[in-house]
């Protein structure tokens, strides 16, 4: 097991060079959260930006609030719609709380 | 040393940090076979997810993206072939995915290399396998030599045989009969025939209006929007569309225009459109992933795609054998691939696949040049039963068909290439 002696040290010494680095936890939330945005972009673009002259709006530098409120809206039925109040039934309260908050911080 | 031993061995250490995960990533390689809906996802997201660190290889014999959805309105005449055609240039210059324009000829899974058409083998970390469907030509006697004749085709992979199609509709002179012949469920696209058959309807009645459309299924009824479809056939194309349930076509005989089935009486027709049975890709099948539904899908752990065939192989798209209520549609092969492309980033990184991915779809369907109807869905992994299921109350299909769906639809169109292939 010379490969895995060797694994180890390296990877022991990738471990004292970044011992302050960021916390893997924030970058793996990050990845799953930018899957579940990765859901709204077939009708509102990649990370929230809609096509040049597009007929629906772009997300991407919406506040939070206005999106989630929206989103509420949508799933209460209070905002009518031809297809988005089928949609924003199919998310969580807490999965529109981190959509709102990840299109708030894309550049718009 | 090898990714595989470092991960290994960083496990043992007990680490997961991102110091780590970076070097396990960087430099990873990831092949995707097959550039549609699902394939080219995958590889502009696994770039995108990986901040560019994975090198991503797709492989497609085309040179050209063309959209089998709406590619009906071309068979109907509203469209052009270059209104459904994209490049794939944004995938190299955009986001630095490798093309390699040739074919996939054979997966060796223990060695993971993918040898092509050209004699190039890539080595891979990591493989999608995105091959969509194959047609069963042999299932129906007599389709194979009518096809290679050129007298039936089916269109049902959008390029030049939409352009062929479309010519014999042009050529039928008015009077004359066009026939779909559907196969069981499932196949590719639930609506697509139906949405054919209004496509085909709009043209006669505007040009020909004395042909007809005959829908011969193999199903007891519509198998998508038949609420839909039916009050738009009654409304709109009244003695023009004829459907037909429960009619399995067996055979063909295209010199004497005839559709066989295995109980009804033989029907005739002047343009026949008859698509056999479908199962998944050629690709899929030489490297034995199709494992469910006597061999004609592929089974996937639904958490992430990959193959339960193989390990370190994800199989997206129309290939699969799909959960309850998940359509083989190009919006849900999309969706397939960024969620496979998230998984295969967290394993990069030795991270926890996402324990909650989700999936939209949402399919548009032309009932004329203008006016459309939708149906759609969110379905969410449910891991107590390993599978995807539809959100209670989630989803839903238009109340009927209008002009302000159209708009939409051509929206949807355009920013799904765009979230494609840009």
């Amino acid at each position: 097991m010379t490969n895995m002696k060797s694994a180890l040290s390296m990877a022991a010494a990738t471990v004292a060079l970044h011992l302050a680095g960021p916390a893997s936890a924030t970058d793996q939330q990050e990845l799953y959260t930018k899957a579940l945005a990765a859901t709204c972009a077939n009708c509102h673009g990649t990370n929230g930006k809609s096509i040049k002259d597009g007929a629906l709006p772009s997300l991407a530098g919406m506040k939070s609030d206005d999106l989630a409120g929206q989103m509420q809206a949508f799933k209460s039925g209070a905002r009518p719609a031809t297809i988005m109040h089928q949609i924003a039934k199919g998310f969580s309260d807490e999965q529109i709380k981190l959509l709102a908050s990840y299109f708030a911080r894309q550049q718009p | 040393m090898d990714r595989r031993t470092f991960l290994q061995a960083s496990a043992a250490l007990g680490l997961a940090g991102s110091a780590v995960s970076a070097f396990a990533m960087r430099g990873a390689k990831v092949v995707v076979i097959g550039g549609g809906y699902g394939g080219a996802t995958a590889a502009k997201y696994i770039r995108l997810l990986s901040n560019n660190q994975i090198d991503v290889t797709l492989v497609e014999p085309n040179k050209e993206f063309i959209s089998c959805p709406m590619s009906n309105l071309v068979i109907g005449g509203s469209r052009k072939m270059a209104d459904i055609t994209r490049s794939y240039a944004g995938l190299s210059k955009k986001h630095g995915v490798r093309i390699a324009q040739d074919l996939a000829t054979a997966i060796d899974v223990k060695a993971r290399t993918v040898t092509l058409a050209g004699g190039t083998t890539l080595s891979y970390d990591k493989l999608v396998v995105s091959p969509g469907i194959e047609l069963n030509m042999v299932s129906i006697e007599g389709l194979t030599e009518a096809y290679d004749a050129g007298q039936i085709v089916q269109a049902w992979k959008a390029g030049a045989e939409t352009v062929t199609l479309r010519k014999q509709l042009e050529d039928m002179p008015d009077g004359g009969v066009y026939a779909i012949t559907i196969p069981e469920a499932p196949f590719r696209c639930p609506p697509g025939p139906y949405e054919r058959a209004s496509q085909v309807a709009w043209y006669f009645k505007n040009n020909k209006p004395r042909s007809k459309v005959l829908v011969l299924d193999a199903n007891q009824d519509i198998v998508s929007k038949a609420g839909l479809f039916k009050k738009v056939w009654a409304d709109q194309y009244k003695d023009m569309i004829e459907y037909r349930n429960q009619h399995k076509t067996i055979a063909v005989d295209a010199k004497a225009g005839l559709i066989k089935f295995d109980v009804q009486s033989d029907v005739k027709a002047d343009v026949i459109n008859a698509l056999p049975a479908m199962r998944a890709g050629k690709i899929a099948q030489q490297t034995n992933l199709n494992n469910m539904a006597n061999n004609r899908w592929c089974g996937v752990n639904y958490q992430s795609f990959e193959s339960t065939a193989a390990a370190d192989v994800f199989v997206i798209g129309d290939a699969i054998q799909v959960a309850p209520l998940m359509p083989k549609s190009g919006h849900m092969a999309n969706n397939h691939g960024k969620v496979a492309a998230a998984a295969i980033v967290a394993q990069l990184n030795g991270w926890e696949i996402n324990p909650a991915p989700m999936l939209t779809n949402t399919c548009y369907s032309f009932v004329d040049d203008r006016n459309v109807v939708h149906v759609a869905s969110v379905h969410e992994y449910v891991p107590a039963e390993k599978t995807f299921k539809v959100v209670t109350g989630s989803g839903g299909l238009s109340p009927a068909p209008t002009e302000l769906e159209g708009t939409y639809a051509h929206h949807w169109a355009k920013t799904i290439w765009s979230d494609t292939l840009e």
